[in-house]
This record gives C-alpha cells, sequence and structure tokens, in this order.
C-alpha cells in the first residue's frame, strides 16, 4: 500500500514553497522522524520529517522546484518488496489529494483568510515617484528590509531591537541579513520582555538615540502600551517641547490565519486615538518602504502597523536612492464617479478585489488607501466625497470606535451635504476571532460585503 | 532603621559639608513652601514632597560628574534641585504657570531639562526604570563614558518591569545606578506588608547585578556608595543596585493622612536621624561654622525659597495657544 507524501504547510500563512533538497533518495527505508527534505517557506528553511515508515518509492517533485503548493504529492512511499512504479500510480489514481491549482480539500473546506491579489498592481497616481522611474517587483518584506538597511547606512544612531530580530533573522524575516550587514551592536535580539524593552527604547530615544522597536507581533505590544502611551507619546508636551521620543514601534499588527483571538487583532484605532503618536498601516510594498524611512527620520513617535499576510506579497517599488513617503497622504487607487471605498492595510486587498466586481456591475468605486491614521488625509476622502456622494469604509478592526466610525463623523461634519447615503463601516465582526476555519473567514471583512455595500449606497 | 553609627573620623571637608548643608536646606525649605502654596490653592492636583529623604539626591550628586544622567518618579522637585534646576521654574511647574520647566504643562510629576541631564518627572510607578536604562543604553552605544542614576521607590522595586530590565541591564552590561529610595512605605503600604524579600538591593544577585544596602540619613554614606556605583559603572562592569534607607516625613502627596504610621514613629526619626541635623552637628562639632554662620546660609535660603514662589506666583498661566502645541515635533530633537 503506497502512500503519497504532500507538500507540508511549515506556517500558518505558508500557501506555497521551495521543495530546496532532498536528503533520502529513491530506494531508501526511512522510518517516521527521518528527515526526508528541506523546504524554504516564505520565513524560513524548515527540515520535513517523515510521520510513516517504508521505501521512498519515486520522488515526484525534484530538488529546487520553487512554488510547490501545499499538499501537492511530492513523493509516494512504498511498503518493502512493493513495485515502486505500479503503486505510485495505483497511489495517484486512488487520492485525487490536489486540485488543480495545488489546493487541498483541508479539513473545513474554507479556504484561508487571506484575499486573493487584485488584478490592480499599481495605484492610478504616484506623486511620489517622478515619471520614467524603473520599478522592480519587490515583496512588503524584501521592502521593509530595504528601507530598515537604508536608514541604518544614512545615520548611525538608528537601530533596530525585538524578539528575534538578529541571529533568527527575524521571525518573520524582516531584518534577514541586517545582523551581518550591521553587527550585534545595532541589531540587537531582546529577551521577551516587551514591556522592559519597549520602555529601554524609549529611554535610547530620550538620550538621542533613534530606535526601531520591531514587536513579534502588536498583539504583544499590549505588554508595553504603558510605555507607548505615557512615557513615547506624552513626553514631548509634558515636557513643554524640550524631551522629544523619535522611536519607530513595528510589527505585524491584525489577523494572521487560523492564530485566533489572542493573535488576530487590528490595533490601528487604538493607537489613532492618541495624540503625539503618529500611525501608519500600509497597503503595498512601495508605501511600505517609502512610508517606514519617513518613520524611522520622523522626530516623533511612530507606530508601524504591518500585516502578516502582506509580507509575502510583491508589488512594483520604483528603484531610486532615497524613496520616501510624506505622512498624511492617502493615495487613490482607482478613480470612479459612482462610490468612494476608503481602506488601508490589508483592507485595500479586499477593497480593490471590489471595485474589480463593482466595475463588472457597472459600478465605478473610486478606491482610498489612507496609508496613516494619525495624520489622517481627511481632505482626500471629502474631495472624492463630494464627487461620489457616497462612502463605504473597509478596515479588519472590530466595529466600535472604528477608523470607519471616525471618518463618518468627519464626513457628516464636513461634506454632510454631498452625502446622498449614508455611510457603510465594513469592519471585522464584533467577537474575538474565532479558530475554526469557518468562523475565523466570517469574522473578517470580505469583498463580498463590500460589495454589498456599495450597492446599498448607490441603491442599487 | 538603626540608629547612626557615630562616624569616626568622616573623610569630607569643610567645603562639602557647607554644600550638602545648603542643598539640602534648599530642598526641604522648597518643600515646606511648596506644601504652603498647596495649602493655599496655588498648586493643584498630586505634589508627593521630598522632606526627609533630602540626604539621598544630594550624596549622590556629589558623586556624579558633568553629562551624567537621572531620571527619576514624581517624587521629583528634590532632584531636579540637586542637579542645579533653577528653583524659580521648578516651583513655577507647580503653579501651573508659563515660567515653569514645561511652560506649565507638565506639573508636579513631569519635569524635565536638557540641559541638566534631568530626563523626568515620570508619573506611572517603576516606568522610568526601563527609561533608565534605555538612557544608559545610548551611553554605552556612544561610548562616551556617562552613567544614569535611575531613582525609584520601594513601592516600584516590586513592578515587573523593574526585573525586565535588571536581566537586560546585566545582560547588555549597561551603566545604569539603581537607586531604590526605600521611604519604607508605597503610598500607605508599609514594606513588611508588601514584599516578600524586603532586602530590595538583593534581588540584583540573582542577575549578577552587584548592590548594596547604604544609611539614606547620612549624606558621606550616601556619597561614598554612589562614588562607588559610579566606578563600577564606569570601568563598564555593567549595572549597580544601591537601595537607600531612607523616611519620608509627609504623607504620600499632599492628600495624604498618613493614618498608616504613628506620629510618634515619624517624630522619632525626625529627632533622631535627621539628615539635615547631622550634616549641622559635624559642621559645628568640626567647627567648621558657627550657629551665626549657619544662621546666615539659612536666611540665604530662604530667600532663594521666597524668591522661587514669588515668581511662581507671578508667571502667568500659558498662553491658550500653548494648548495644541509641543504634541508633534517638527524637527529632529537634540536629546544627547
Amino acid at each position: 500500500m503506497a502512500t503519497e507524501i504532500l507538500m507540508p504547510a511549515l506556517s500558518p500563512t505558508m500557501e506555497e514553497g521551495t521543495l530546496a533538497k532532498w536528503l533520502v533518495k529513491e530506494g531508501d527505508t526511512v522510518s517516521a522522524g527521518d528527515i526526508l527534505a528541506e523546504i524554504e517557506t516564505d520565513k524560513a528553511t524548515m527540515e520535513f520529517e517523515a510521520v510513516d515508515e517504508g521505501v521512498l518509492g519515486k520522488i515526484l517533485i525534484e530538488a529546487g522546484t520553487e512554488g510547490v503548493k501545499v499538499n501537492t504529492p511530492i513523493a509516494v512511499l512504498v511498503e518493502e518488496g512493493e513495485d515502486a512504479d505500479a503503486a505510485v500510480k495505483a497511489a495517484q489514481e486512488a487520492a485525487p489529494a490536489a486540485d488543480a491549482d495545488g489546493k487541498a480539500a483541508s479539513g473545513g473546506g474554507s479556504a484561508p483568510s487571506a484575499p486573493a491579489e487584485p488584478k490592480r498592481a499599481r495605484p492610478v497616481a504616484e506623486p511620489e515617484i517622478p515619471e520614467g522611474t524603473k520599478m522592480k517587483s519587490t515583496t512588503v518584506r524584501e521592502a521593509l528590509r530595504d528601507a530598515m538597511a537604508e536608514e541604518m547606512r544614512r545615520d548611525d544612531d538608528v537601530f533596530l531591537m525585538g524578539e528575534e530580530v538578529a541571529e533568527y533573522q527575524g521571525a518573520y524575516k524582516i531584518s534577514q541579513g541586517l545582523l551581518d550587514e550591521f553587527g550585534a551592536k545595532r541589531v540587537i535580539d531582546t529577551p521577551i520582555t516587551e514591556h522592559g524593552f519597549a520602555g529601554l527604547g524609549v529611554g535610547a530615544a530620550f538620550g538621542g538615540l533613534r530606535p526601531i522597536v520591531e514587536f513579534m507581533t502588536f498583539n504583544f505590544a499590549m505588554q508595553a502600551v504603558d510605555q507607548i502611551i505615557n512615557s513615547a507619546a506624552k513626553t514631548l508636551y509634558m515636557s513643554g517641547g524640550q524631551m522629544g521620543c523619535p522611536i519607530v514601534f513595528r510589527g505585524p499588527n491584525g489577523a494572521a490565519a487560523r492564530v485566533a483571538a489572542q493573535h488576530s487583532q487590528d490595533y490601528a484605532a487604538w493607537y489613532a486615538h492618541i495624540p503625539g503618536l503618529k500611525v501608519v498601516q500600509p497597503y503595498s510594498a512601495a508605501d511600505a518602504k517609502g512610508l517606514l524611512k519617513t518613520a524611522i527620520r520622523d522626530p516623533n513617535p511612530v507606530i508601524f502597523l504591518e500585516n502578516e499576510i502582506l509580507y509575502g506579497r510583491s508589488f512594483e517599488v520604483p528603484v531610486l536612492d532615497d524613496f520616501t513617503i510624506p505622512f498624511g497622504k492617502a493615495r487613490i487607487w482607482r478613480e470612479g464617479k459612482d462610490v468612494t471605498l476608503v481602506s488601508f492595510g490589508i483592507g485595500m486587498a479586499h477593497t480593490l478585489q471590489a471595485a474589480d466586481a463593482l466595475a463588472k456591475e457597472g459600478i465605478e468605486a473610486e478606491v482610498i488607501d489612507l496609508r496613516t491614521l494619525r495624520p489622517l488625509d481627511t481632505a482626500t476622502v471629502i474631495e472624492s466625497v463630494k464627487k461620489t456622494n457616497r462612502c463605504v469604509t473597509v478596515e479588519e478592526g472590530f466595529p466600535v470606535c472604528s477608523i470607519g466610525n471616525h471618518i463618518s463623523a468627519v464626513l457628516m461634519q464636513e461634506a454632510f451635504d454631498w452625502l446622498d447615503a449614508p455611510v457603510i463601516n465594513c469592519t471585522g465582526k464584533d467577537v474575538p476571532m474565532p479558530y475554526a476555519a469557518n468562523l475565523e473567514k466570517l469574522a473578517l471583512v470580505t469583498a463580498k460585503e463590500v460589495v454589498e455595500a456599495a450597492r446599498a449606497v448607490t441603491y442599487r | 532603621m538603626a540608629t547612626r553609627k557615630p562616624p569616626a573620623k568622616p573623610n569630607t571637608s569643610k567645603e562639602e559639608l557647607l554644600t550638602f548643608y545648603r542643598e539640602m536646606l534648599l530642598i526641604r525649605r522648597f518643600e515646606e513652601k511648596a506644601g504652603q502654596l498647596y495649602g493655599m490653592g496655588l498648586i493643584g492636583g498630586f505634589c508627593h514632597l521630598y522632606i526627609g529623604q533630602e540626604a539621598v539626591v544630594v550624596g549622590l550628586e556629589a558623586a556624579a560628574e558633568e553629562g551624567d544622567k537621572r531620571v527619576t518618579s514624581y517624587r521629583d522637585h528634590g532632584h531636579m534641585l540637586a542637579c542645579g534646576m533653577d528653583p524659580k521654574g521648578v516651583m513655577a511647574e507647580l503653579t501651573g504657570r508659563e515660567g515653569g520647566y514645561s511652560k506649565g504643562k507638565g506639573g508636579s510629576m513631569h519635569m524635565f531639562s536638557k540641559e541638566r541631564h534631568f530626563y523626568g518627572g515620570h508619573g506611572i510607578v517603576g516606568a522610568q526604570v526601563p527609561i533608565g536604562a534605555g538612557l544608559a543604553f545610548s551611553d554605552k552605544y556612544k561610548d562616551n563614558g556617562r552613567v544614569t542614576f535611575t531613582y525609584f521607590g520601594d513601592g516600584a522595586a516590586n513592578q515587573g518591569q523593574v526585573a525586565e530590565t535588571y536581566n537586560m541591564a546585566q545582560l547588555w552590561s549597561l551603566p545604569v545606578i539603581f537607586v531604590i529610595e526605600n521611604n519604607q512605605y508605597a503610598m500607605g503600604t508599609s514594606v513588611k506588608r508588601s514584599t516578600m524579600s524586603p532586602d530590595f538591593w538583593e534581588r540584583g544577585a540573582s542577575y549578577g547585578i552587584a548592590g548594596e544596602a547604604v544609611d539614606g540619613m547620612d549624606v558621606l554614606a550616601v556619597k561614598a556608595a554612589g562614588e562607588k556605583a559610579v566606578a563600577h559603572c564606569r570601568a563598564g562592569k555593567g549595572p549597580y543596585i544601591l537601595e537607600i534607607m531612607t523616611y519620608r516625613y509627609r504623607g504620600h502627596s499632599m492628600s495624604d493622612p498618613a493614618k498608616y504610621r504613628s506620629r510618634e514613629e515619624v517624630q522619632k526619626i525626625r529627632e533622631e536621624r535627621d539628615a539635615i541635623e547631622h550634616v549641622r552637628e559635624l559642621i559645628l562639632q568640626g567647627k567648621h561654622a558657627t550657629e551665626d554662620e549657619l544662621k546666615e546660609i539659612d536666611k540665604e535660603i530662604k530667600a532663594v525659597v521666597n524668591e522661587a514662589a514669588e515668581f511662581a506666583k507671578e508667571s502667568p498661566e500659558p498662553a491658550l495657544d500653548e494648548l495644541y502645541t509641543d504634541i508633534y515635533a517638527e524637527t529632529a530633537p537634540q536629546n544627547a
């Protein structure tokens, strides 16, 4: 009886990987626990172990193959003495383990939360990028790393500290290569002690340095929130302008996939509430790079909210020596006359997808990426609403006191006469994030909900 | 608190004793005046007086060099005066006036001076401890030989972030002196009622941090311990803990009725252990000054404090447009 060995998922967000190296060859006898292969995920190279015993009958995916989807059969294990080719054939006929895309019929039947990539990969207006600039396809992960590396080259006072940022190369591989280039003095592994190292970072900023403090996720920053708000955000004011705190707190924020309530929360509205903080939540790789460089140079404390699902996404990033994006400037990704869709961060993925779908129905949506939440570019939103007379906001966070609530209030106060329908806020649901795949899907905001909201405000 | 051992032959000088006397007296008279202004409604909110603890900051400042940093809690007036900040600016901050160190926007608990390397004035118990280690981190990063005095109380010593900071400070050999001002009461809760291991300085041992307990009512002992701690830090040996045994005569804040201890307890320490009286005796015994000369100093100090109080009353309230300034910095700060 032959057993197929499938490409494993080795992280919550992994969809595909590279089969870097086989450590066994056809005909080898393997036991449970033997290391079969090295697999490169979006984050790291991992060893993959056998769970069954038998003889490796056939290798189906050669070493070095990139983009192997999770659950694709990569080898077949046969019993001692069994004819390998016959057994392989039988196994492949018997087990339709993967569909054409290699997507598994995994338990629960629900796809993970990651929204599909919208067709449009670039916004319509990019004022920061001069005409004719060469563009390079870059992941958000690489863009963040490049931003830090460029700023660390530019200013010796910039340093990075956090859990696993140095020797491990970043829990999410964001700081890959930084330890090699800048050394242990400037790329510092901390103990698991968020409250302590956030406060230490604040002190270092008071002392004249420019710390980048990485939280492995912003869920863990809750341990440090007193230092972020009471010490970092308020000291300039409390000191009558004497003592500034130039610091960047950055890390993934919001839901990843299947990590449940304590690891899946969008803190955008929490931090945007605080005077003294600047709050950034980029969507594209170009924005991630340009805004992180601006954040590191900013003389104020900046909360830089990234997204784990977006880390592996590629976008066009301009090839410029020093590409920065100013805070407080929203970006119009798509022009339209029928409805304004306002979002930020991963909400943009749902929103752009919704805009594609709406276009097919003849509804032309204008899509605005806020990019920074404090300062917030309300002027761009108001101008758009004056044209479309309708607005839908999209975010992953909880509905009560959301960014969408705030934008609705601003529009009511400053664009009341232009509104032809109430503003609808599409948000995550008002529940802690459930673990079960089907419930998680229900808890998150979806492109479908955005489409429905857009239809509702356009009375279609 | 044990009775002080009589000093054999104090290792000091006339000048030093007179300086200590003057500096400690300035803090005490300043605080008495602040208490008075609070009673008159000129100072609002929380106001935590330092009376009784003067020898701690005066002794340690004597061990500091120009450029060394300090950071403390909300009981901060004494630290500011001892590190050379202007009593007028401190008092005017207490009254919430334009002439205050924070233009009236920080108040008693939140004052700073870049010039004097005073990094606050922090209102959240224990928050200044990792901040102090961070200041030391910046000094080590710049390799400038500076040390940071990070002051906190026996109450803050039980905060989790203190343990987190000890660990990192020793791990990274940061030049920081953790000064635990053990005045024996965390607000109204005595150390006995709050703390399983009451020898706070010994907690450093589990991180390999050297330290010692010091008689905080003896300014010379504090200075000697401070010098030892500073030498340890400057030699690159990492942090040092000084647990300084002291006593606050007044309540936790101005609104504290202090029912958690007897009047006799306070009175006994005032009479037997007072740090200013101690220096006064040393001066008189050593014939470094006469009673009359000391009275002259008292008068001078009183004048300084009265001048500060007058300034604090007369300085105008901040302009209304100050409400919206200093929320964001436009240009890079020059903190270092």
